[in-house]
């Protein structure tokens, strides 16, 4: 029985999780073995109601755990095939060990992680702690700060995770909540455009090509595991990059739609920015132009792509900027937060004099408000004039009680 | 269709062209290695196996070498079951698609992990690979102890034995529990397929793989696995201690059908006491001690008392 196509109109009115259900059926994923959790419930829901509805005729396997679920996916991906799911939180932190064996065995899989909060305490809403427990597992990371993103980045996570020259699994994040479960205008592809864009499967060194058979997942020990290691890290530095920019060009080209691996708004004159994931981006902008009008040359940076992380592009986006604010969404237990060393590292030896502080803020998807930004675009303007950090380099906004702030 | 093997004796085995080579790094003795082979050789049809971490895996696909003459995947510890019910899956839907390289071909799905990777740590993979029944086979390489990593108990280890984290000592005779009864807890899945094999059994062994690959649906099976080394036996003894295993009725023969229609497929002839099977190994060397020797008896009872119960229910039919 073949499949039925869906008609959709130019502009649709989903949410995040419906629009990467809608980009999983578009890409007709071959195998989805997947399990519910908040808030990236819906995703498979939506994917459920599809393959009901005979909109998908690939697998769907609804499995026990979402260890399970990697599992599942990686032994799809392995036989050779097109695999996605998507999960949140606590199921993200039991699928992390799969993560690095997806990784590691270099197969392409794409995962919709919709970000929430890592428990204790226990908390549904949306915060970077998922992602942040990620990072260093070997994928290609995209962020999506809307549905319309999160729609997007699926066929270019797709497209990319599967070219033969890069086979590493990629994650598509998207807020918990706030765009996962807040419905915006969306612009689609037709089915055939959206299939077309990301192609049919090309499997390579799959367990169903019996005149090949392929040995998966092997023991290296010091003698090899190290060089193993090393040609992935390479491959992500070196040849990624270029993938991203051909499949970001490419889906211009298809949809006018133009994603960059870090997104600058109001930059070209900025003298003070706030760097920053998520629906974060969308907050900060909207506070960057009033900043303006009240005269501080105020801007906007947003990390797209968080692995490989684009340190020359951050290095330029910032180079002429006096003040700069990295904001982490996500515990930073005992350190700077992420985006703080990451911004810190690439600006590390060169001519940059640019001033870095660190906030941490919204966590168990505590809002960041307007009014917390305007504070923070003042304090980067009077750390400019003044030439120096004048609070401490790490602070809390947001959060009740005395002000937080160490470093 | 299915192309099941014709073997008509040992010889024919020995001799029979197989995808699992003997350049492997298991232990001299190791029933592992026979084991996999009679499942490997019990069918012509293409394979697309698993392995749990575990002796097998770090023994036979350490980089640049494999013994694998088939397509094989290792992901972890506990779901080499959910890796093959992932690959399976992608059959099924490239089947759907009509994007199958070769579709003319049968293959079997098959996932060994040993019983720490089975009873234990991918208990739960399992459970969940068997209740939406995919078409697959899961065979547990059962040697009673996390041996990869030294001889650690597991749930399959039974009383009175002395692993390394339930030493026997002045004041201890060993492993505390009874050993988990994985088959009793497979077959209540309602899966098509249950049994238990022996590799000295290696007729009623084959039969049993070959009935589970002509099997739609799961299939589980419990392979007794002497292990020289943490059973403290002589590498060569191997097959008398699987001997001594199934005609002691410690490891009895049996199968499940839809977890209703329980059938002994062994009835030994002269059973041996289970003293002569405790005997046999070092790793119940302490239960003949005086202090500790009531623990004899108490397994012979236990294993009468199972005995009674896998004919009782052959009997019941329900």
């Amino acid at each position: 029985m073949a499949f039925d196509k869906m008609e959709l109109r130019d502009i649709e009115v989903w949410d995040g999780n419906f629009a990467a259900a809608q980009a999983l059926r578009q890409a007709q994923v071959d195998v989805v073995a997947a399990y519910p959790i908040t808030p990236s419930t819906p995703i498979v829901e939506g994917y459920a109601k599809f393959k009901s509805d005979n909109y998908v005729e690939g697998e769907f396997v609804m499995v026990e755990s979402e260890h399970a679920a990697m599992s599942g996916c990686i032994g799809a991906a392995a036989a050779g095939g097109r695999v996605a799911t998507a999960t949140s939180s606590q199921g993200f932190a039991l699928m992390v060990e799969t993560l690095y064996q997806a990784a590691g065995m270099r197969l392409p899989i794409v995962l919709n992680v919709v970000n929430r909060a890592l428990a204790a305490p226990l908390n549904v809403n949306g915060d970077h702690s998922d992602m942040y427990l990620g990072r260093d597992s070997g994928w290609i990371q995209f962020d999506a700060y809307c549905p319309q993103e999160a729609y997007d980045l699926n066929f270019i996570a797709f497209k990319v995770s599967e070219d033969h020259d890069v086979r590493i699994p990629a994650v598509v994040n998207q807020d918990g909540f706030m765009t996962s479960h807040t419905a915006q205008g969306v612009h689609t592809l037709t089915d055939d455009d959206a299939y077309g864009f990301v192609g049919t499967y090309k499997p390579m060194n799959d367990m169903l090509d019996f005149e090949h058979p392929v040995t998966h997942g092997v023991q290296t020990e010091e003698d090899w595991h190290f060089e193993h290691k090393a040609r992935q890290h390479n491959d992500m530095m070196t040849i990624v990059p270029g993938k991203i920019e051909e499949a970001f060009a490419a889906f211009e080209k298809l949809t006018g739609r133009k994603y960059n691996k870090v997104e600058c708004y109001d930059m070209d004159d900025a003298d003070v920015a706030v760097v920053c994931m998520g629906t974060s981006v969308e907050t900060a902008r909207e506070v960057a132009k009033e900043m303006r009008e009240e005269g501080i040359k105020a801007g906007v940076v947003g990390i797209r792509v968080l692995r490989p992380f684009p340190f020359f592009e951050i290095a330029k986006a910032l180079k002429d900027v006096k003040a700069v604010a990295a904001l982490d969404r996500s515990a930073p237990g005992g350190a700077a937060g992420m985006l703080f060393n990451e911004i810190a590292g690439s600006l590390f030896n060169t001519d940059s004099k640019m001033l870095l502080s660190g906030y941490i803020y919204g966590l168990g998807g505590r809002d960041l408000t307007k009014a917390h930004l305007v504070d923070l675009y003042k304090e980067l303007q009077a750390n400019a004039d003044a030439g120096k950090v004048l609070t401490k380099q790490q602070q809390f906004i947001g959060v009740r009680g005395p002000k937080l702030a160490y470093l | 269709m299915s192309e099941m093997k014709k073997i008509k004796n040992l010889k024919e085995f020995s001799t029979s062209a197989d995808r699992f080579e003997g350049a492997n790094l298991l232990c001299p003795g190791c029933a592992h290695s026979i084991i996999v082979r009679e499942v490997l050789n019990a069918t012509n049809d293409d394979l697309v196996l698993a392995a749990s971490t575990g002796c097998l895996e770090v023994c036979t696909a350490v980089y640049p070498y494999t013994s694998w003459d088939a397509s094989w995947i290792h992901i972890g510890f506990e779901n080499s079951s959910t890796a093959v019910a992932g690959a399976e899956a992608m059959y099924n839907a490239l089947k759907t698609k009509g994007r199958l390289k070769q579709p003319d071909r049968n293959p079997k799905f098959v996932a060994f992990g040993g019983d720490g990777a089975s009873y234990d740590i991918g208990f739960q993979w399992i459970s969940g690979c068997m209740e939406r029944n995919h078409n697959m086979m899961y065979i547990v390489l059962d040697n009673e102890v996390y041996a990869n990593t030294g001889g650690q108990r597991s749930s399959s280890t039974p009383i009175g034995s002395s692993a390394t984290t339930s030493p026997a000592g002045s004041i201890s005779y060993g492993e505390k529990m009874n050993k988990k009864d994985m088959m009793g807890i497979m077959a209540a899945h309602n899966i098509p397929y249950t049994a238990q094999v022996a590799p000295n059994k290696w007729k009623d062994m084959v039969k049993k793989i070959q009935k589970g690959f002509a099997t739609e649906g799961a299939v589980f099976i419990n392979a007794v696995s002497p292990c020289t080394t943490e059973w403290k036996f002589d590498p060569k003894d191997t097959m008398h201690l699987t001997d001594l295993s199934t005609d002691s009725l410690v490891f009895p023969l049996y199968e499940v059908i839809n977890g209703k229609e329980w059938n002994i497929t062994y009835r030994p002839k002269n059973v041996v006491p289970v003293e002569e099977y405790l005997a046999a190994q070092g790793r119940f060397k302490h239960l003949f001690k005086d202090q500790y020797k009531h623990m004899i008896k108490e397994w012979q009872e236990r294993v009468d008392a199972n005995w009674e119960y896998l004919n009782r229910r052959e009997e019941a039919r329900v």
